[in-house]
């Protein structure tokens, strides 16, 4: 127990170092992830990805680099006594960010919860189908990426394709990204989606405005999530959920500008975050306005 | 000596006012206002708007009844016990609304109106809180006025039919 001690500390040490200057010469010299590579070669990267995505889709597929604006820190707010679980986000989302629609894929999840039990997901469901809603004694919780202040996926992932921009948005390299779904496992929020197929979306399908770290055409075996719509926001406009929500039930603004609505939800309104106490600091609020 | 005190005043309320304000996300900080919202036109009912077509020169009965000859079609379900047409549709003025004080209040204005009653909403509506709102987080916005969401003689917000369900994870992931 006591005698062979100081070989195997230096062996150890021995290996760690080993590893860690191959890691240094692999980051160093090797290929970078995008956020890392400077904005010269990043621009490279990106008419090519233009290029591909045009020549697949069609027609001309815009891929912006718009970085995080200063002084902005994105937070999304939603009013569960308005929301009366009619999807009409779900499939704007869709659109929008050109999720697969074969296999399908949906970034969000509405869910439908009776009144009686409240906020429980044990009870939830998301496959609620009647003529019409709202359905009396429910209620709806729709559920996406609640793009954490304390992100449990991006501390698992291995290759480091996942990480929080400046203004709070959880992205994706999907060039990085290996299908290891260690994140989808480490998600307390079922957020985090893979492609398990090679997404099929119908070249008249495809929305040209694109995000290198969004909506871009995604391959086969990669996780993707919501991005906020990181190509509509960063461009000063409101996510696609939030324009087509009838029940104005969604709100969206930047959490440093007090006078944005968002400020004033958290200081007016009753406000929830999904399972608070695993302490992932969700930048994604749920209010009863009533 | 008054002067002095009111430039003082002045200086004090500019170094409080927006100026001061740390400087806020690109392009335009959106300031809430208690002036006139821009929102677009009402939703009338088709060749009804403006009233006056009809009801210029027609004699003014204030008296409570259930319409019969015109606007059958509208059914009261907001506080029906207490309310009638003119409670809220000016007679004198029939292009108009009224509050309860009696001022006159435009359709495109009709917000005004509701929040007589439904105070905590008109401010919530101000402050972009209630109501659908579409447009720039960080720049101009498009209200919807009250009544283009609730219908002002029925309010409840109309049932839809959802969006189909998603699949089940068994067939999606094939
Ligand atoms: S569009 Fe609005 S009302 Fe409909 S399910 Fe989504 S959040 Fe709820």
């Amino acid at each position: 127990m006591t005698t062979p001690e100081k070989p195997k500390v230096s062996r150890r040490l021995f290996a760690a170092s080993g590893a860690s200057a191959a890691a240094w010469v692999l980051t160093a010299c090797g290929p970078r992830r995008l956020h890392e590579v400077p904005r010269d070669r990043l621009r490279v990267a990106i008419r090519e990805m233009e290029r591909k995505y045009s020549q697949q889709a069609g027609k001309e597929v815009k891929v912006s680099d718009a970085g995080a604006l200063p002084g902005v820190e994105f937070a999304y707010a939603l009013d569960i006594s308005r929301c009366i679980g009619c999807r009409r986000c779900v499939y704007a989302c869709v659109e929008e960010n050109n999720q697969s629609r074969n296999p399908q894929l949906h970034w969000i999840k509405v869910l439908s919860m009776e009144k009686e039990k409240g906020v429980d997901f044990s009870h939830a469901d998301p496959y609620y189908h009647p003529a019409t809603v709202p359905e009396e004694g429910h209620f709806y919780v729709p559920v996406a990426c609640q793009q954490c202040k304390n992100p449990p996926c991006t501390k698992v992932c291995p290759t480091g394709a996942t990480w929080t921009e400046p203004d709070g948005i959880v992205v994706i390299d999907y060039d990085w990204c290996i299908g290891c779904r260690y994140c989808m496992a480490a998600c307390p929020y079922g957020a985090r989606h893979f492609n398990w197929a090679e997404p099929v979306l119908p070249a008249d399908a495809v929305n040209t405005d694109t995000h290198y770290l969004g909506n871009r055409p995604r391959p086969k075996g990669v996780v993707e999530k919501c991005t906020f719509c990181i190509q509509r926001t960063r461009a000063g406009k409101y996510p696609a959920c939030v324009d087509v929500c009838p029940a104005g039930a969604r709100k969206f603004g930047n959490l440093l500008d007090k006078d944005s609505e968002i400020r004033y939800i958290i200081e007016h309104k009753r406000v929830l975050v999904l399972k608070e106490e695993l302490n992932t600091v969700p930048r994604f609020f749920y209010f009863y306005a009533t | 000596m008054r002067l002095t005190t009111l430039a003082a005043l002045g200086l004090a309320a500019a170094a409080l006012g927006p100026a001061a304000d740390p400087p806020s996300a690109a392009p335009a900080p959106h300031k809430r206002t208690e002036e006139r919202l821009e929102v677009p036109p009402p939703p009338f009912t088709e060749g009804l708007f403006p009233c006056t077509t009809c009801h210029e020169g027609m004699p003014v009965n204030r008296t409570r009844r259930v319409l019969k000859d015109m606007h059958d079609d509208i059914v009261l379900k907001h506080d029906e016990e207490h309310r009638w047409c003119l409670d809220c549709h000016d007679a004198t003025n029939r292009d108009r609304l009224h509050l309860a004080s009696g001022a006159p209040v435009s359709f495109e204005e009709s917000y005004l109106l509701c929040g007589q009653c439904h105070g905590e909403k008109l401010r919530d509506w101000r402050a972009g809180v209630h109501g659908r709102r579409t447009g720039s987080w960080n720049g101009p916005k498009r209200y919807l006025l009250c009544a283009h969401c609730h219908n002002p003689h029925q309010p409840r917000f109309r049932a839809l039919a959802p969006k189909p369900a998603p699949l089940p994870p068994s067939r999606a992931a094939r």
